[in-house]
């Protein structure tokens, strides 16, 4: 049975997908707040899931309605525009509706707690919440506090799983594989989310890691954050970093940092910004991934950024497949019925 | 009168370590010794007095809490004088020291005085610290002189370091001459804003912003180098890291005169415990394995002066909240004498006198006290046992905040009686 096509709920919570003896391998969490906690064959079982709304996004007719009648809260606290479009896309092809909540116009400009204005939302009966948050662990925190399945779309400089699993598709995609590549990260790696995710998801395949961008923004503890198995180097010389890559991850260069700790852009430039010409240093078609939103002429030079190699569009077609297979997978079958089914926030 | 038997006194002023009775009268001990001769002392006072059994327990001199927050004045909903001290007494404490950073601000002697007026009726002794400077703002001296003339025992602008080298050589030069000992929150500020736990693997792992070590011990340097310019006598509040504890061992080796304390959640817990629950978030941070391990040595070899709780309460509403938007603090009265006998008795790295002396002589030395059990002394004291099993439940706490990191945690030993002027404040 295709999920994309199941228009319901799949027998005892387990997702049957096309063939792959591996799908019969339920998911076992209720929130997904993070990659760390999940184990590889969780993480393979959630991209084979993405596959059949992938074929979606291609068809003339995207809605689904798998979902109807269910509704999907956007609580974002942090301003994001990708993300939350992405999120809402998918819940609106899946035919679910949303509610959404913005920094701007929410009440915790008014002062209420992140707390009371969960309990609010919660409320109001929505199958699951999409939030994304300044604060680290503020998803862990209202999942704690609430019984409706949380996914975090990214929480301070802590994790934004959804990307990770995007990009992993996309890398799929591209080369048939994620296990044992050589993966280079190139930015503030330090306050990035992002970087986090990737490196524990990709890390649990065994992965090589080359994390390069101001020595400022390199803690030496981030040697050590990866999963056993893995094996991660940092370099302040991106030459060096970029030699052997088999994909490299652009990370947005955020300019509000750049006061803190104090660098000049210029200096970025000089030393970090992903030219073509660094780029050959790279295995020849080395992926480029950069889950945006992308400051040309910063980090990446333009040549690069709409290069043969670049995968930015796609990561973006993928993050809605994603993100389908996320709110289905939470939303769409009594997870509670999986037998031996433990929450993922007990594991953190 | 109260006939104190069948107790084991262990008074490490006198190193006394042996079956004693006590007996006290009114609020003074009026004798101590062998059953015999106790028995004889009350019948020659005509035989009317209350006993309290003290079999299988140890009689010790009441304990002493340098460092905690009652929040009154100001700050009422967390704690008020009355619940803190009930706290603090069920924990075996007899005497506690408020920390200034109330509202307003304990930096003249009124509002000295009128804490300790609403201190007149508390469960253990209330001895104020002072602030250094005033409102704790790190610009100009306080009131010093008036408030040790109102009670205060020390000055400290807590929760935040002396601001400059230049006001804590002034603080300490003034103290010197009033003879009073200066409490420093050792922090360098621009290495720790923002911070919200120990920089290190965890957070790094878990995207939070962390301090170094070095934040602390920039400062203790700072101060200790100051010390000995000037001779005063400083103490080093909550010490959590490694490095600094070095540089104290190193500062007295000099003769300088520079005490410290360690809080049991410092030396209990560690870094990597922080898994965004804010009960592990406070200031300083918990430190990392070897600062454990460094901090359990030096309460053993004696160069840690004193175990202070650092008690912080906080309403549940306030903590309830995102980990790097909760305020810095935990409650610790209730749990820090049974965090100690796990920590440092039951594996052995501790001597019950040595432990007993943390929590009583070291304490009243860094306050220029004395601290024993002997006739004519006032009869604070702490009855405790190694061995009684029990339960800490937060919802139980006497305190009027939930704020601690240590629910539902199992103990062997804990106070069993604590008696302030031959009053007994607590039976377990």
């Amino acid at each position: 049975m295709n999920p994309a096509t199941a228009g319901g709920h799949a027998p005892e919570g387990i997702i049957v997908g096309e063939s792959s003896p591996r799908n019969v391998v339920p998911h076992r969490f209720r929130h997904l707040l993070g990659i760390e906690p999940l184990p590889a064959e969780q993480i393979l079982f959630l991209l084979d899931q993405s596959k059949p709304f992938q074929g979606i996004q291609k068809n003339p007719l995207k809605k689904l309605g798998t979902l109807r009648g269910k509704s999907v809260a956007l609580a974002f606290f942090e301003p994001s525009t990708r993300t939350r479009i992405s999120f809402a896309t998918a819940a609106a092809r899946l035919g679910a509706d949303t509610m959404n909540l913005q920094a701007e116009s929410s009440s915790l400009k008014k002062g209420e707690s992140l707390l009371d204005t969960a309990h609010t939302l919660d409320a109001m009966k929505p199958d699951c919440i999409v939030m994304r948050h300044t604060s680290s662990g503020a998803a862990d925190f209202v999942a704690r506090h609430l019984e409706v399945p949380v996914i975090n779309a990214g929480d301070g400089t802590h994790e934004h799983p959804s990307q990770a699993l995007l990009d992993a598709l996309t890398i799929r995609d591209r080369i048939d594989r994620i296990d044992g590549l050589n993966v280079t990260i190139l930015g503030d790696i330090q306050h990035s989310r992002v970087a986090r995710s990737n490196i524990h998801l990709l890390g649990k395949f065994g992965c090589h890691f080359t994390l390069c961008g101001p020595a400022m923004w390199l803690p030496h503890e981030l040697e050590h954050i990866g999963p056993p198995g893995c094996t991660i180097r940092r370099t302040a010389r991106i030459e060096e970093a970029l030699e052997g890559a088999d994909v490299v991850i652009v990370l947005r260069v955020q300019q509000e940092r750049m006061n803190e700790p104090a660098l000049p852009m210029g200096e970025y430039i000089l030393m970090y910004q992903l030219t073509e010409e660094r780029l050959r240093r790279a295995r020849p078609g080395a992926l480029v991934l950069h889950p945006g939103p992308m400051i040309r002429g910063l980090e990446i030079d333009p040549a690069v950024a709409d290069g043969p190699q670049s995968c930015v569009l796609d990561q973006v077609t993928n993050g809605v497949a994603v993100r389908m297979m996320l709110l289905y997978l939470l939303m769409g079958t009594p997870t509670d019925a999986v037998p031996g089914a433990e929450p993922m926030a007990d594991n953190k | 009168m109260l006939w104190i038997n069948k107790g084991r006194v262990v008074d490490p002023a006198s190193g006394t370590d042996s079956p004693l009775d006590v007996l006290i009268d009114g609020e003074r001990i009026a004798a101590v010794g062998p059953f015999a001769e106790i028995s004889h002392a009350v019948a020659n006072r005509g035989g009317k007095c209350d006993t309290l059994d003290a079999s299988g327990l140890i009689v010790a001199p009441g304990f002493i809490d340098l460092h905690c927050h009652l929040r009154e004045p100001g700050g009422e909903g967390s704690e008020t004088i009355e619940t803190g001290t009930r706290a603090a007494a069920r924990g075996g404490f007899t005497a506690v020291c408020p920390m200034p950073n109330t509202r307003p601000v304990n930096d003249n002697a009124s509002v000295t005085r009128s804490i300790v007026e609403r201190s007149a009726n508390a469960s253990t002794r209330v001895w104020p610290i002072g602030a250094c400077s005033m409102g704790s703002k790190g610009e100009s001296l306080a009131e010093i002189a008036a408030m040790k003339n109102a009670g205060i025992v020390a000055v400290s602008d807590d929760g935040r370091p002396v601001a400059t080298a230049k006001l804590m050589r002034q603080v300490m030069d003034y103290c010197g001459s009033l003879d009073l000992p200066v409490i420093d929150h050792c922090e360098d500020a621009s290495l720790a804003a923002g911070a919200v736990m120990r920089e290190g693997q965890t957070s790094v792992r878990l995207g939070l912003r962390g301090m170094p070590a070095e934040a602390e011990s920039i400062c203790v340097v700072r101060d200790g180098v100051l010390a000995g310019l000037t001779g005063a006598r400083l103490h080093i509040a909550h010490l959590s890291a490694k490095g600094s504890l070095e540089f104290v061992r190193g500062a007295k080796k000099r003769g300088y005169r520079v005490t410290c304390e360690v809080t049991p959640h410092h030396f209990t817990l560690i870094d990597e415990d922080v898994v965004y629950d804010s009960n592990f978030k406070m200031n300083p941070p918990l430190g990392s394995r070897e600062d454990r391990e460094e901090l359990l040595g030096g309460l053993a070899d004696g160069s840690v002066d004193a175990i202070a709780t650092d008690h912080a309460p906080h309403e549940p509403a306030s903590k309830a909240v995102e980990f790097d938007k909760a305020p810095f603090g935990i409650t610790g009265f209730e749990t820090a004498f049974s965090l100690s006998l796990e920590q440092l008795f039951h594996t052995g790295r501790v001597k019950l006198m040595r432990l007993v002396e943390l929590f009583t002589t070291g304490p009243a030395r860094v306050l220029g006290m004395e601290r024993c059990i002997a006739v004519g002394q006032l009869a604070d004291l702490t009855l405790f046992s190694t061995e009684h099993a029990w339960t800490f439940h937060a919802a139980e706490s006497a305190s009027k905040s939930r704020n601690t990191p240590f629910d539902g945690r199992t103990f062997k030993g804990a106070p069993m009686a604590t008696i302030l002027g031959g009053r007994v404040t607590y039976r377990r």
